[in-house]
């Protein structure tokens, strides 16, 4: 009674459904498609909605690169790739560049995609007016009527009480003038990547069952005041201490020897590139210690 | 030469996925899955029902896996029943065919058919029994081969009878309203998303599915204040069910072309509870509903619990969060609610270090205006 599991873990029938799905989030901006979201050997949270689309749209040659926090050897980032590669077999990658399809979680890579690559978000709740109103029977209907009040409500509250708005990832946004939407938990530093991106953006969420899509030279503005416009994390005077990289999202590290606070980029990968274009043996050791 | 990344992450799964082996092994003891089928009855009910699918052996491979943890199982299971095409929708079980083992009615004592009290730890006092530490496979056979004997000096009945429902009784009565069958196809949450408000058929499916604990805990909360239920429990039969599917290729359909596929265990639950309605004189009259529940295998809690929050959900105009279809439906699920609470061990220092920022912005502008 042994079960030899089918390409990509799905049957053809699974597939083909969430594929509909998404060409219906691809056809409507922002919008979120229910779907019947199926149970993965990963748990529910862990990143099932981004997997469910990454499984039904990858083909025997793409090149697959899946990043969790921005880093490439992330535990669940591991566990996702080792899943869909004993599935499919499908080539495995740490550079962005050369990967066709990009499962993340909380981040966009740093260097530009283009228009051949897809990148699949994981999203933990899809819907952005859940903080103003849990039922999901309510919220569907706001989006339909175009009432976004709460989401205004939320940044001005926000303005009386602090005196700015005071969101952190997962600020929302507008697509395409129309729907708005979470970006998933990117940081804010993000969110200018979604606009006019040249690379189709796919957004799953597994527990929640939505997937919804950013098509390729999309508008996508953050909500903002003209007033209090939307700013993202400051990295101001800071630079990654390996690779010495400025104006990429940075991780704050404490440094066990000196007691001091230091910075890293937080994409491994663009890390590793830069470093490589301007190869120092002498601290090649450093940075190997670095990211274990 | 380049700087190449490490393979950190890598290297520690793989360390982990040994040392939870180890563990499973370390004791030096196999369980066969035979031996978990033959004893772990009610843990094998359980997960079958969690996980809605309906195999003893696989539930019992999935329990050996887990190492006896339910929600680990039921995850197994669920994450199985994705690899598997669906190619038939069964045909309507008329649970009257049920071949019952036991059924029991709180509300009559004598009801048509008779109680039948069946295998039940109801009457059981539960000490611990230090006997079976000590179990041995020859008295064991002996005590199988007297109980044999024993039944054999019971006379059966003439002919195979079903039992009619308790709740026809009182419907002749017209205590109950007469219904028309639905006959609408149900719709299959497997395969569509849940779309508020929902039909009973979803509702049904989804509480079925639901974590034993959930459903018990929820159902408990109606009961004891945080709902308007108040039910008497109708009937509860545990039995088997014969299951047919239709034939695929013919174009005429009867019921003697179906196909016998199997049989499953369920537990059935009708909940009897009184609700006010108006009569043509448009005054308050009392009337009973029926709450409904089913799940696989022998689980009387929670399909008596079931039956309850069935009841709940059919009236949505109260204050009470145990009739809010959103608040139950979404929040029962074992795969679901387990899987959420748990990602919260993964890193979040993306997100902390965006909120970092925002709290640090925050400060800085506020120091700004007092100056
Ligand atoms: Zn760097």
């Amino acid at each position: 009674m042994k079960a030899e599991t089918h390409f990509a873990f799905f049957d053809e029938g699974s597939k083909k459904e969430i594929r509909r799905a998404i060409m219906k989030a691809v056809a409507i901006p922002g919008y979120q498609v229910p779907f019947a979201s199926r149970e993965m050997p990963i748990a529910r949270g862990w990143g099932t909605g981004g997997l469910q689309i990454t499984l039904s749209i990858i083909g025997k040659s793409d090149v697959l690169k899946v990043i969790d926090q921005g880093a490439d050897e992330s535990v669940n980032a591991v566990s996702i790739k080792k899943l869909v590669h004993e599935t499919t077999g499908v080539e495995l990658t740490d550079r962005t560049e050369d990967a066709d399809i990009i499962q993340s979680r909380h981040r966009i890579p740093e260097i530009a995609l283009t228009k051949e690559q897809i990148i699949v978000l994981q999203v933990p709740t899809p819907e952005p007016l859940r903080g103003v109103e849990a039922r999901e029977y309510i919220t569907k209907r706001m989006h339909s009527e175009y009432d976004y009040s709460g989401a205004w409500l939320i940044l001005f509250e926000q303005i009386m009480k602090y005196g700015k708005t005071a969101t952190a990832a997962d600020h929302p946004v507008y697509v395409n003038h129309r729907y708005v939407m979470a970006p998933s938990p990117i940081p804010r530093f993000d969110n200018p990547k979604i606009h006019q991106s040249d690379a189709l953006i796919l957004l799953g969420a597994g527990r929640e069952k939505k997937i919804y899509a950013v098509p390729p030279y999309t508008n996508v503005e953050s909500l903002a005041f003209d007033d209090y416009p939307f700013t993202v994390e400051s990295f101001e005077g800071m630079h990654c201490h390996l690779c010495s990289g400025a104006d990429v999202f940075l991780d704050e590290l404490i440094d066990h020897t000196t007691g001091e606070t230091i910075y890293q980029c937080n994409d491994t990968s663009y890390c590793m590139e830069r470093m490589n274009e301007n190869v120092n043996e002498k601290e090649k050791a450093e940075v190997e210690g670095s990211y274990a | 030469m380049g700087y190449v990344p490490v393979k950190g992450g890598t290297e520690a799964i793989e360390a982990s996925i040994k040392r939870l082996k180890y563990e499973r092994l370390k004791g030096q003891e196999i369980i066969a899955i035979n031996t978990i089928r033959s004893t772990m009855r009610g843990m094998v009910d359980q997960v079958m029902s969690e996980s809605s699918l309906y195999s003893p052996y696989l539930a019992a491979l999935s329990i050996k896996q887990a190492e006896g943890s339910m929600e680990e199982a039921v995850f197994l299971m669920r994450a199985h029943r994705s690899t598997l095409p669906r190619n038939y929708y069964s045909q309507t079980v008329e649970a009257e065919t049920m071949l019952v083992e036991r059924r029991i009615s709180a509300s009559f004592k004598d009801i048509p058919g008779g109680q039948l009290l069946g295998p039940t730890y109801d009457y059981t006092h539960r000490l611990l029994d230090f006997n079976l530490i000590e179990e041995n496979p020859t008295e064991n056979q002996q005590w199988l081969q007297n109980y044999k004997q024993e039944l054999q000096h019971i006379e059966p009945f003439k002919e195979l009878k079903y039992f009619p429902k308790v709740v026809e009784h009182l419907r002749e009565e017209g205590l109950f309203e007469v219904y028309e069958a639905d006959n609408t196809p149900p719709i299959d949450i497997t395969k569509q998303n849940l779309d508020f408000p929902t039909s009973r058929s979803a509702r049904l499916q989804v509480l079925t599915r639901g974590q034993t604990g959930a459903v018990t805990s929820l159902g408990y909360a109606s009961l004891r204040g945080y709902g308007q239920v108040h039910p008497t429990v109708g009937e509860v039969r545990v039995g088997s069910v014969p299951i047919y599917v239709e034939h695929p290729n013919e174009v005429e359909h009867g019921a003697e072309d179906e196909f016998y596929i199997g049989e499953i265990k369920v537990t059935e639950v009708e909940s009897f509870v009184p609700v006010k309605v108006k009569n043509e004189n448009n005054e308050d009259e009392l009337e009973f509903e029926i709450g409904y529940g089913i799940c696989y295998g022998q689980n009387e809690t929670k399909a008596i619990a079931m039956s309850i929050l069935d009841q709940c959900l059919e009236h949505t105009n109260s204050d009470f969060p145990t009739h809010d279809e959103e608040f139950v439906l979404l929040h029962i699920d074992s795969v679901e609610s387990t899987g959420f609470i748990s990602h919260l061990k993964l890193p979040h220092y993306v997100t902390f270090q965006s909120k970092l920022d925002s709290i640090r912005q925050v400060k800085k502008g506020v120091q700004k205006n007092e100056s």
